[in-house]
């Protein structure tokens, strides 16, 4: 096809600091050439898009910061200040606080793209673990940041997930103590959650940054799951994908502006409009909508202590799956049984998330247990014994559906 | 423990079959209605601002606060700088101190925001029955439909059916949570004069302060459609755009 753009002719400075420090290189191979396998579809654009959401968060966040004040007196009204007086600040608010469930949507339609065409396994192992490491600072971050509003969702939200840490024996206690800065979530605990909701999402720019290393040494899975082979297999990241992207990214800003300037408060609770009141409990405290699943298996446990460490498996399970899933077949498509389970258990995951929003007694109750059971079952059970009984339908041996002269892929156009 | 799982589920089912005590507690449905800033491109109407405004400082200016509005903010609603300057002058305002410390007062000014009724949270439920009266500036985003909500509120006040006991000054509202009260009804037809010559019914008034207090607690809502649309149309032009390039590059790789 065309020449590699890296023997292009480069301008003068250009190859002058190229020389002594290879930032064009860097570029040049990881982004312009870098070999991308021609078959991956419309699911493979949610990993960028996760990463621009993460810096438009970022950016935004920063901004936010330049007006908030974390102090129990002021936080609510500063943040009222933000959308009223400051000069396009319900915009940067609104865009942040969405941003939130956009970011949670577009991660979670990655993962469960991991999860169907097998991206977990061998040899991009640590690379999805280190998903889950990014995963799991999100969901730290995104608590954190629905404290400081400050609002009744906020403290009430705050005291029932801080509290949880008190079922661990002896310490719990201590512990629970040690994070608030106290002995209930006040002035102090707002304070660290400011400090550390500003912190974190560097440290996930930090994995990230190991995360696409480690995407970056074996290159992409594709829909098929199998290696590429053939020439033409890969096709250059730059403009094929690049342009891809964009694409994906007008889809992704219009969903977002519309939720931004017509539903921005879509994703909230009312509740959080109200100031945080210690002395009044809100009827029904709920998280937001992306922790649902979660609290639903939280919640399902009779034991506090049992929910808990229950809640924390259900997450840290899914480092184990490049082990659980023992079939050496990668993609859900050549996989008739695994397919089967792959939507059971997204469609139990839905289940979870709707038992989360309701209150735990009669219905809801029992189905989140016999969901949260299954949650299990999957990863424990019908997963690893999927091997023995499955029988996988046979590899193409091209990422190219037939020859490439002869037919136009169909997830190409 | 698999007999007693399946007399839980026997017993939820039953519970949803004849069991109307789930129900009995609950607020009915609230009645929908249509507001001048519904849809995509829905404003405030003008005229209910300012009579809702008029509503407020008349009505429930009494009771209830509007912190986050100062008088500055009403130029939002039609009024001219003079009109503002005259309904700001008509409060007075606490603001600094003489020469010896004694706190001096003044009349409101424009950029002034609007006084709390109470000094402070006892002052305001010794005043009320106990009750804290809330303060309204973000009340139609704090409650779950907001506007329907509080409109079905303020023409909620009926007869509490026979049996139901109501502690001493409370009123019975068929859309509080708990129905009982502590606000009396605040509104009764021509407890206001509007000064357009709308006849101030109970509807006409609740549904303009309505809007007035939606206004409150969204001031930036004209705005934030209005950009949307341009924001929107112009992404959905690069998102086109970009569509046709795609497909154009893509193409390459079928030669």
């Amino acid at each position: 096809m065309s020449m590699p753009s890296s023997e292009k002719k480069k301008s003068g400075f250009i190859q002058w600091v190229d020389e002594r420090l290879p930032v064009f290189t860097f570029i040049n191979k990881e982004l312009v050439d870098y070999p991308t396998p021609r078959n991956l579809n419309y699911w493979w654009n949610f990993g960028s898009l996760a990463g621009i959401v993460l810096v438009i968060m970022i950016l935004t966040g920063i901004f936010l910061a330049m007006f908030y004040t974390p102090h129990v007196d002021h936080a609510f009204n500063s943040v009222e200040r933000i959308m009223r007086e400051v000069n396009y600040g319900w915009l940067i608010r609104y865009i942040h606080m969405n941003g939130a469930s956009i970011f949670f949507i577009v991660v979670y339609i990655h993962m469960f793209r991991g999860l169907y065409y097998g991206s977990y396994k061998a040899p991009r192992e640590l690379l999805w673990i280190l998903g889950v490491v990014i995963f799991l600072l999100m969901m730290a971050t995104a608590f954190m940041g629905y404290v400081l509003p400050w609002g009744q969702m906020s403290y009430w939200g705050a005291t029932v997930i801080t509290n949880l840490f008190s079922a661990i024996p002896i310490i719990g206690d201590p512990i629970v103590t040690w994070l608030w800065g106290g002995f209930s979530v006040a002035n102090p605990t707002l304070n660290r959650f400011f400090a550390l909701h500003y912190l974190f999402p560097f440290l996930i720019v930090g994995v990230v940054f190991l995360h696409l290393i480690a995407l970056h040494q074996h290159g992409s899975n594709n829909p098929l799951g199998i290696d590429a082979k053939k020439p033409g297999d890969k096709i250059p990241f730059h403009p094929y994908y690049t342009v891809k992207d964009l694409l994906g990214l007008g889809v992704l800003l219009l969903v977002w502006g519309t939720f931004v300037f017509f539903a921005p408060n879509f994703f909230g609770e009312p509740d959080n409009y109200i100031p945080a009141d210690p002395l009044i409990t809100p009827e029904h405290i709920v998280p937001e909508w992306y922790f649902l699943p979660y609290y639903a298996i939280l919640r399902s446990v009779p034991d506090k202590l049992g929910g808990v460490v229950l809640m924390f498996s259900a997450v840290f399970i899914l480092t184990l799956m490049p082990w659980l899933d023992r079939s050496p077949i990668r993609s859900a498509r050549f996989r008739p049984l695994y397919k089967i389970l792959f939507w059971i258990f997204l469609v139990n995951c839905l289940i979870l998330g709707w038992v989360g929003s309701q209150k735990p007694e009669g219905l809801p109750l029992i189905l989140g247990r016999i969901a949260t059971v299954y949650y299990f079952i999957h990863f424990l059970g019908l997963v690893p014994l999927l091997n023995r009984i499955e029988r996988p339908q046979p590899l193409p041996d091209s990422l190219q559906k037939k020859s490439p002269s002869v037919e136009k892929s169909g997830d190409c156009s | 423990m698999n007999h007693r799982f399946l007399r839980e589920i026997f017993i939820v089912f039953l519970n949803l079959l004849i069991s109307d005590e789930p129900w009995a507690n609950q607020q009915p449905p609230l009645p929908q209605e249509k507001w001048s800033f519904d849809q995509v491109f829905g404003t405030y109407d003008r005229a209910e601002l300012q009579r809702g405004f008029q509503v407020y400082q008349q009505v429930c200016s009494t009771c209830h606060g509007l912190s986050h509005i100062s008088y500055r903010h009403l130029k939002a609603l039609g009024f001219s700088e003079a009109k503002i300057k005259a309904i700001a002058a008509q409060k007075e305002v606490q603001d600094g101190v003489d020469e010896e410390g004694n706190p001096l007062k003044r009349a409101g000014k424009p950029s002034d925001y609007f006084p709390n009724p109470f000094v402070n949270e006892k002052a305001a439920r010794a005043a009320n029955n106990g009750a804290n009266p809330p303060d309204l500036s973000l009340i139609i985003k704090a409650r779950k439909e907001g506007p329907h909500y509080v409109k079905a509120l303020l023409k909620g006040y009926i007869e509490p059916s026979v049996g139901i006991q109501l502690a001493p000054g409370m009123s019975y509202n068929l859309y509080f949570s708990g129905h009982q009260i502590a606000m009396a009804p605040p509104l009764s037809d021509n407890l206001v004069q509007y000064a357009d010559g709308t006849p101030a019914t109970v509807d006409q008034m609740a549904h303009d302060v309505v809007t007035f207090l939606a206004w409150a607690s969204e001031p930036e809502m004209e705005e934030r459609k209005h950009l949307g649309v341009k924001i929107l149309t112009y992404l959905l032009v690069f998102t086109v755009l970009m569509g046709l390039v795609k497909r154009r590059t893509w193409r390459r790789l079928e030669e």
